[in-house]
């Protein structure tokens, strides 16, 4: 065969940029997003970003239900630290409602948020130091990571679809020993930071990958609108929780640890430091709260719900509002006492508790008048845009209400949605193989960032 | 709540001027007020006249919002209704330094959809502003590339608009190349 006689000189001088399609379906693009790259060899020149592969139409899910609709919707939004985004959502609609959770609620959203914000973080740091080639550390988070779940878990009912918030409160009150637990995982989960700070802090390979790879400065991070450890590692100590305290952050001693340099190493020692700061909150937060009705003894007079049910349609309800209801086995803190403690009396959002709904008139009409269709919470016109620390950064819930029980729009200011939009800047330049670090500092959620 | 005319010059204002500062745009989104004052159900509302239960009476809502001295080209709610402008474009500001929070409204008739792009200012708007083309179909003058970036391109309406249906259906797309 013949085959077309090339200059030799051309063959050995040209040079061609080459185009590179990382993902959707590459492991270290966690599967929803595409990356274009143009490359001179190794080197980036440029990069182009396809984002939307998971994209539910949440707004416009949210608007197509009452209120309360969005709750498990929200959980999806960051899969890593759900219960960040469910008790940012339940604020927003509470400021529009101009409500106030209770001071044991606040405090029990506080310990999960800050449960979460480490969970999230040691998902971070463990993926990416996979990612470099570290599986230890990963294995390592990933245990820890799992009794920090079976925490949440215990509290929850769930590890990830939790829908625990609730307008004006939560689901449940803390289940018994709780305190006690999460103490005992603190000290195992600082063990574990311990050992994975030996692994990597001062390990070679992974300083020479991190320190100097995906750089921003201050500036070009605030106009990029980054927040959170981003944010922090380039060295601006902005941190929602400490500029506008919600919940009682303001009651809390914490520190805004931050970098100096803006590149993957001061946003990894910035995650590291920023769950011990979580924890060092967890701990004063369990010694702060109020307690609650913990010591409701009604000596074996314990009901199964379905039980109390059948009684209940028989007529049966005489003495109902005495009798402690074992609602659900990994719900220990929804009857009565617990639900009073955790949730505002507020009738227009609160629900009542499952015992008043079936034993008593005034509770079946109250729960009637939120769940039914077409009744639901009607906050006044108004709208809120409110904020929360999330695991990545701010995480802002805009919500705007017409008087009707449906929000007529819900707006989530995702974090890493921002983050993500400055990555092309952030790659460029580097190598091919730095794009893998900086794109596990970026923690992207693929839940928040298309919703 | 600004006449978009007016918008560049009060962001750059905002933005660069020392007494405002507000170096983060936090959020940018759309809203459409096309339903506003419809309620979707016939159950007595807030706004009904006839007796409601203790409960529901409306509450004052919080103004926690800081009202900004009036900055030059600021226009006044005054003659712009949901019916003439049926979409309003939402700036978030915050301001790092003096720890403020700003909301800047900028009211945009259904029959011309264009705003200007504030992409120059923060280099955020980018995403943001082809966030709400696509879910909208706003457009933004002098953005730079200005293509839908949660959807796909061969996706027919935006889809947040108050008049597409939730479960309108697409037709398939076959594969791109």
């Amino acid at each position: 065969m013949e085959t077309a006689a090339v200059p030799p000189q051309a063959a050995t001088t040209q040079t061609r940029h080459m185009f590179l399609n990382m993902g959707p379906s590459h492991p270290a693009m966690h599967g929803i997003i595409q990356l274009v790259v143009e490359l001179d060899g190794e080197r980036v020149v440029n990069a182009d970003e396809e984002i939307g592969y998971l994209h539910r139409a949440f707004e416009k899910d949210c608007e197509e239900g009452p209120y309360n609709n969005a709750i498990p919707y929200v959980d999806r939004l960051n899969y890593v630290s759900p219960l960040i985004n469910n008790f940012g959502y339940c604020l927003a609609v509470e400021r529009l409602l101009d409500i106030q959770a209770t001071e044991r609620c606040q405090y029990i959203r506080v310990i999960m948020s800050e449960l979460s914000r480490i969970t999230d973080h040691l998902t971070c740091i463990g993926a990416s130091a996979m990612e470099l080639g570290a599986f230890t550390v990963f294995l390592y988070m990933i245990k820890a990571r799992e009794w920090l779940w079976e925490l949440v878990e215990s509290v929850t009912g769930a590890r990830l679809t939790i829908s625990y918030g609730r307008v004006g409160g939560a689901k449940a009150d803390l289940p018994s020993g709780f305190a006690e637990r999460t103490r005992k995982v603190l000290e195992e989960v600082r063990g574990v930071l311990l050992e994975c700070d030996t692994l990597l802090t001062r390990n070679r390979i992974f300083m020479d990958r991190m320190q100097g790879t995906g750089v921003i400065s201050k500036e070009r991070a605030l106009s990029y609108g980054i927040t959170g450890p981003f944010l922090r590692g380039s060295g601006v100590a902005l941190d929602v929780r400490k500029a506008t305290p919600y919940f009682v952050y303001d009651r809390l001693q914490f520190d805004v640890p931050t970098g100096e340099h803006g590149d993957n190493y001061d946003r990894y020692l910035v995650r590291m430091e920023e769950m011990e700061q979580s924890m060092r909150i967890v701990e004063q937060a369990l010694n702060q709260m109020p307690p609650g009705p913990l010591n409701v003894d009604q000596e074996g007079k314990v009901l199964p719900a379905d039980v109390m049910v059948d009684e209940a349609k028989m007529g049966r309800v005489a003495g109902f509002k005495q009798v402690l209801v074992r609602l659900d086995p990994t719900l220990e803190g929804s009857t009565r006492g617990f639900h009073a403690a955790v949730n505002a009396r507020e009738k227009r959002a609160v629900l009542p508790p499952k015992e008043d709904t079936y034993g008593n008139i005034e509770g079946l009409m109250h729960h009637f008048k939120l769940i039914m269709h077409g009744h639901g919470i009607r906050p006044a016109r108004g709208e809120y845009y409110s904020a929360v620390e999330g695991a990545n950064g701010e995480l802002g819930f805009y919500v705007i209400s017409n008087g009707a029980e449906r929000p007529y729009r819900v707006r989530v200011r995702p974090p890493c949605f921002t983050i993500m939009a400055a990555l092309p800047e952030l790659i460029r330049g580097g190598l091919v193989a730095d794009i893998v670090p900086t794109f596990g500092s970026i923690n992207m959620i693929g839940g928040e960032l298309d919703r | 709540m600004l006449q978009r005319d007016a918008l560049l010059e009060v962001a750059r204002t905002l933005k660069d001027d020392p007494a405002f500062a507000f170096d983060l745009l936090m959020d940018l989104c759309g809203v459409d007020y096309l339903t506003f004052e419809r309620m979707r159900t016939s159950s007595p509302t807030l706004a009904t006249p006839s007796p409601l239960p203790y409960y529901m009476k409306p509450k004052p809502v919080r103004e926690a919002w800081e009202r900004l001295p009036a900055a030059p080209g600021a226009a006044q709610a005054g003659g712009v209704s949901h019916e003439t402008h049926r979409f309003d474009v939402v700036y978030h500001l915050y301001s790092t330094g003096q720890n403020r929070r700003l909301r800047v409204k900028v009211p945009v008739p259904a029959a011309d959809p264009i705003v200007d792009s504030v992409t120059g200012l923060w280099r955020c708007a980018d995403w943001f502003e082809r966030e709400v083309w696509d879910m909208f179909g706003i457009r933004f003058a002098g953005h730079p590339h200005l293509r839908r970036i949660l959807l796909y391109e061969e996706f027919q309406g935006h889809p947040l608009r108050k008049d597409y249906p939730v479960n309108k259906r697409q037709p398939l797309v076959g594969p791109v190349n």
